[in-house]
């Protein structure tokens, strides 16, 4: 359904994807995970045919994006990310006017626009100014107008950022209902939200993919290190680094030197970071090694791995046990 | 022409839903109210729509643009543009569109002057050539000022610098005689040439300054000139191009 061959996209110098090479499935959910700036928008407007690549191909249902352009925009559906809206315009003069763009008949948008509206739960404001209603409902409007003309691909674009965790929750759980009928891909920074939707995720880091993957294997990948932030209060560091060094599933022990610990030494408390080898009791251990000799627990947090060392362990670590 | 005709119709109902399209035409129809009033009410005047028409095409520099500022420029603020140009609709489609509904604006506004006509007819027994083809040079010099402002409003997704631009290009085509003045040769006959059309001399204020120039003069005489007519439209449709070029060359950055 989605082709991309050695796509590359530059913006004049500089590469914002670098021969990125995927085929989707029809029916297939796919995620794009990546921090800002790695080139998830970037291809996802080269599939839209908003900006054609610089190098390579791209095809929606067969058609190619730039020499069949308009066919390949008849098969999709797209929320950009910073979901634009006509705010002067009610919300069913909006959908009804997008519906048209897409080449629907007056008659089958007023059947389907009741459907839609249902679906996207925007019934009590279906005659309220978009410009009125909240960033949650906008989001809503948004999705709506990506649906409306029932498109065989879903393109979105960080479709939960910047609304309330309600409505995160219940758009993820929209966009999940969409999944079954369209093939759909969106774009997200966070790892959980991926997980949670698609069947199959593509981290795009730098303009390039560096993992293709169901979001299972990925997490197994990556999980391969657990660390654990821990405050003490009663001994050198350099005594509890060593004697936590001793522990059978720790990798390395070193000082936290961020500013607020740093800060927090003046009282006598020590804060380190443990690397440890996941799910052998690690917590447990260093615990009781630090109750056991005597010192005082002041804190201990596993802490998630964040975002950016995900990437770092995707892109530099190629030998990670799986 | 499904697309053009759907962008046009929503672009007519953001006018009539926005304050500046009523802005523009009440100052319209106030300003030509106003010449049309001083241009009839001299002693032995002429029954004819000379003053309006005059006023007309004077003020269509500034309105113009501040009808068309909106119509590209709030796309790129807002964002529309990108799902506008990821839908099945082609460049073109959305200019012809915008420009179509920026037209049916300005002709209600010229619709509205009419009455002129018949206060003319009325009191006195106007020569009814000139009329006609003053009203229609109204219009043809009016979709060139559109074309312009429209392409203005291709180039800045901020409406001010549109409008100003707008303006600005349009004051520059309509004072270009005082540039080929000062040239010779081709250089002249080419600015000269170029004059999207003037109606006052700013320093007769005899007859009330009406003096007609650029292409515009014989329209305003009762002339019909190919030449004129093939100059107004020649202007709209290469502004629409380069209108149209501007929004295609969007994806290319």
């Amino acid at each position: 359904m989605i082709r991309l061959e050695h796509m590359s996209k530059s913006y004049g110098d500089y590469p914002a994807v670098i021969d990125v090479s995927a085929y989707i499935q029809q029916g297939e959910i796919v995620g794009f995970l990546g921090p800002n700036g790695a080139g998830k928008t970037t291809t996802m407007r080269v599939l839209t045919g908003f900006t054609p690549p610089t190098e390579g191909t791209a095809a929606i249902a067969g058609y190619d994006v730039v020499s069949h352009s308009l066919d390949a925009r008849r098969h999709i559906g797209y929320l950009p990310e910073s979901v634009p809206l006509y705010l002067d315009m009610t919300v069913m003069d909006y959908l009804r006017y997008m519906g048209q763009l897409r080449a629907m008949s007056r008659k089958w948008i007023d059947e389907r626009l009741p459907v839609i509206i249902e679906t996207v739960r925007l019934g009590e404001y279906q005659n309220t100014l978009v410009g009125k209603l909240s960033k949650g409902y906008r989001q809503r409007v948004g999705i709506a107008q990506a649906i409306i003309h029932e498109p065989d691909v879903l393109i979105m674009d960080e479709p939960t950022i910047g609304i309330d965790p309600i409505q995160v929750v219940e758009t993820r759980s929209l966009i999940s209902e969409l999944g079954g009928e369209h093939t759909l891909i969106l774009s997200s920074h966070i790892l959980p939200e991926v997980s949670a939707i698609c069947r199959r995720v593509l981290v795009i880091h730098e303009g390039r993919i560096v993992a293709d993957d169901d979001p299972e294997n990925l997490s197994d990948r990556l999980q391969h290190a657990e660390r654990i932030e821990v405050s003490l209060r009663g001994a050198e560091s350099s005594e509890a680094i060593s004697q936590l060094r001793k522990l059978q599933h720790v990798v390395d022990v070193r000082r936290d030197s961020r500013p607020a610990q740093e800060r927090m030494a003046e009282t006598g408390v020590v804060a380190l970071v443990v690397d440890a080898r996941p799910d052998e009791g690690a917590p447990e251990d260093v615990a009781r090694t630090i109750v056991d000799s005597g010192w005082g627990l002041v804190n201990l947090h596993p802490l998630p791995m964040t975002l950016e060392e995900i990437f770092l362990e995707l892109t530099t670590d190629e030998e990670a046990p799986v | 022409m499904r697309n053009i005709q759907t962008i046009a119709w929503k672009e007519v109902k953001t006018y009539f839903a926005s304050p500046m399209a009523y802005v523009v035409a009440a100052s319209f129809l106030a300003i030509t109210g106003f010449f049309f009033v001083a241009s009839v009410s001299d002693p032995f005047s002429e029954a004819s729509i000379r003053g309006y028409v005059a006023g007309a095409i004077f003020f269509m520099v500034f309105l113009s643009p501040a009808l068309t500022m909106r119509l590209l420029a709030e796309e790129q603020k807002l964002g529309t543009l990108e799902l506008l140009m990821t839908s099945p609709v082609r460049e073109w489609e959305i200019v012809i569109g915008k420009f179509i509904a920026a037209f049916v604006m300005l002709a209600l506004m010229v619709a509205g002057t009419l009455y002129f006509v018949i206060v003319l007819a009325w009191y006195g027994d106007p020569d009814i050539g000139p009329i006609l083809t003053g009203y229609l040079g109204v219009l043809l010099y009016g979709s060139a000022t559109l074309a312009i402002g429209l392409m203005a409003s291709a180039l800045s997704s901020n409406q001010l610098v549109s409008l100003v631009v707008g303006a600005g290009l349009l004051t520059a085509l309509t004072v270009s005689n005082f540039v080929a003045d000062r040239l010779t040769g081709v250089a002249e006959e080419i600015v000269s040439n170029f004059q999207l059309g003037s109606s006052f001399s700013v320093f007769d204020t005899s007859s009330f300054g009406v003096v007609e120039g650029g292409h515009f003069a014989d329209f305003a005489r009762g002339i019909l000139s190919v030449t004129d007519i093939a100059y107004y439209v020649s202007i709209t449709a290469v502004f629409l191009f380069i209108t149209v070029v501007l929004l295609e060359s969007r994806r290319w950055r």
